[in-house]
């Protein structure tokens, strides 16, 4: 008996774990931003010293995992399993930082949406009583995804309006079975959604019917309204995804006008900063909840937080033989009491 | 004066090739090919050339007059020695430009790292 | 949502999206393309003082112009007028070295045969195979059109 299930897709903890440390490390764009004061560690330098942008990334995600356990007063051998994930293929830059960590991992892909995805794993592993602390952690590079996904760094290439900017940064979260909160309380897993969407550089529009899904079934199976959280903030889908979120979850009944946001749009100054629709990456929702969500929630300023990144699943195998982008959302309610 | 028209000239091309950005989903690379493929015609056909001539630099300097020179190149050699210079005209009067690409585009790729972007 | 067909959303989410300043970017393109344009003009002048002749001039022009365009991209300059002038500076000759020096240099790491080498026409590829292709059909339809004269 799935005892701890309500509804068609969401989980209520038992015994919620709780969230005993976080930290966000940025590169030195999103350190300019206006959340610059809630991040850990600015980076002068996105090279950050290494050889390569992908080594870069992955010493952001190590030091990220390192800071976290460090910030929840613990050490990397009290911690049972790190879970964590990133964009780069076969998510080198997870299984590397696995390597120097060297503690027992799950490796995740779930592009952008890996925060809240490897938050909700640990979680009901916590819940379970399979670990007692959980690390939770992902990491992206503006110039290690621009290679992969995009173009060369020097092509002269002009970017779309609707395209975002990936975030430099790492975000970790440990979880513990013991602890004072805040709490994840709820967790409402996405599925996958596909409106035929193939443009790579709209992802906001590729993802937004995915954020509505989970949005929609979250609010039925728990009972909530907008209104029941402080705030709403999903991953990366920039001001056009938004836009599409709130129009949709109108016509279906739900006012988000008030308390929803999304941390594309929070983390840059969307209009000094030239990012064109917003940020996106993995460490998008990652640096934003570790940094400027979890610290507002300690200070009281929200007391119930829905957290949802969002994700696209496509790769450039795909997109070049013009396969839509498969959205994704996962969303998970953290509470400052219980 | 040929400052001018060159200016015009290739500033207009550079026109229809940002509408076409614009306004359709093809990518720069879709743009460059198609533009190269329009100067291959329009230079097989003889439309390019009194272009050319007119704007100088302005038609040649634009991925068309790349084009241009391509079927010209190949058209002349195919006068002069037949089916051998059908195929070897074409890359014949464009090698100038593809070996320095080639030899420029490494030395400077050795020399240089692509720097961090914000 | 469930009855939305996936037509219904792409028209919808086609609506959401702000249109592209047709003016102001077809201006910067214009503006930026004339100029390399210029560039290369005041260059096949100077060939031409001297003495070369129209066939080395133009051989010539095409050489500095794709020099410009390297230098300037492994300067990380090149992206930024990319990024300014659009099509104005992806069209012309200076574009096609940006598109093989920026590839190139990127993927460095991954060595000098498997990486720069072989990277380097990635995006500049195409126009050599279409480009060296139908300039060889053209060529030969020249041939049969003219084969009876």
């Amino acid at each position: 008996m799935a005892i701890k299930r309500i509804g068609n897709r969401t989980i209520k903890f038992q015994n919620p774990p709780s969230i005993i440390g976080t930290s966000s490390i940025v590169g030195p764009k999103e350190g300019d931003g206006p959340l610059r004061s809630y991040f850990d560690l600015v980076l002068e330098y996105d090279t950050w010293g290494q050889k390569s942008f992908e080594k870069a990334e992955a010493k952001m995600q190590e030091e990220a995992i390192k800071l976290a356990i460090k910030n929840a007063n613990l050490s990397v051998n009290d911690i049972h399993f790190l879970i964590s994930g990133d964009l780069l293929s076969q998510i080198i830059s997870s299984s590397y930082t696995a390597r120097e960590i060297g503690i027992p991992y799950f490796g995740l892909y779930g592009a952008c949406s890996t925060m809240t995805e490897s938050m909700s794993l640990g979680a009901m592993i916590i819940d379970g009583g399979f670990a007692d602390y959980v690390v939770c952690a992902t990491s992206s590079h503006f110039s290690s995804a621009e290679r992969q996904f995009r173009f060369p760094l020097e092509y002269g290439a002009q970017r779309k309006f609707t395209s975002q900017w990936t975030v430099t940064g790492a975000g970790a979260t440990v979880l513990s079975a013991k602890g004072e909160g805040p709490y994840i309380t709820y967790i409402t897993p996405g599925r996958i959604r596909d409106y035929g969407i193939t443009d790579t550089s709209n992802m906001g529009a590729a993802m937004a019917p995915a954020a509505v899904d989970t949005l929609l079934n979250h609010f039925k199976d728990t009972g909530f309204t907008p209104m029941d959280y402080d705030l709403i903030i999903s991953g990366d889908l920039g001001l056009i995804g938004r836009r599409i979120v709130i129009d949709m979850m109108q016509k279906e009944g739900y006012d988000l006008s008030e308390n929803y946001t999304d941390c594309g749009i929070k983390i840059f100054d969307t209009v000094e900063q030239d990012v064109h629709a917003g940020a996106s990456g993995c460490a998008c929702s990652a640096v934003v909840f570790n940094g400027y969500v979890y610290k507002e929630i300690l200070k009281s300023t929200f007391n119930r937080v829905l957290v949802m990144s969002t994700g696209a699943l496509h790769s450039t195998t795909s997109s070049l033989q013009g396969e839509s982008i498969p959205g994704i959302a996962h969303a998970v309610t953290i509470e400052k009491s219980i | 004066m040929e400052y001018i028209t060159a200016f015009i000239v290739g500033g207009l091309i550079c026109v229809v090739g940002q509408i076409l950005l614009d306004t359709t989903s093809l990518t720069p690379a879709h743009i460059i090919v198609t533009f190269l493929m329009i100067g291959v015609v329009l230079g097989a056909i003889g439309v390019y050339e009194p272009i050319a001539e007119f704007a100088e630099a302005g038609a040649t300097i634009p991925i068309l007059g790349f084009g241009y020179s391509l079927s010209k190149g190949a058209i002349e050699g195919a006068k002069a020695k037949g089916v051998i210079g059908a195929f070897a005209g074409g890359l014949e009067s464009t090698a100038g430009a593809t070996a320095a690409a080639v030899l420029f585009g490494y030395i400077i790729s050795v020399v240089s790292y692509p720097k961090s972007k914000s | 949502m469930d009855n939305l067909t996936n037509k219904e959303y792409q028209e919808y989410a086609k609506k959401k999206v702000p249109k592209p300043n047709y003016l102001k970017n077809s201006i910067r393109a214009f503006f930026v393309g004339g100029t390399i344009c210029l560039i290369g003009q005041i260059i096949r002048n100077g060939l031409f003082r001297f003495g070369f002749d129209e066939k080395a001039v133009a051989t010539g022009t095409a050489i500095i112009m794709v020099f410009l365009g390297s230098l300037l991209t492994g300067l990380g300059i090149y992206d930024k007028i990319g990024k300014f002038g659009g099509a104005g500076a992806t069209i012309p000759i200076t574009g096609f070295a940006n598109s093989i020096v920026a590839s190139a240099m990127e993927y460095k790491r991954e060595g000098y045969i498997f990486g720069v080498a072989a990277r380097m026409f990635t995006i500049a590829g195409p126009v050599l195979v279409y480009g060296i292709g139908s300039s060889i059909v053209v060529g030969i339809l020249y041939l049969i059109f003219t084969a009876g004269r």
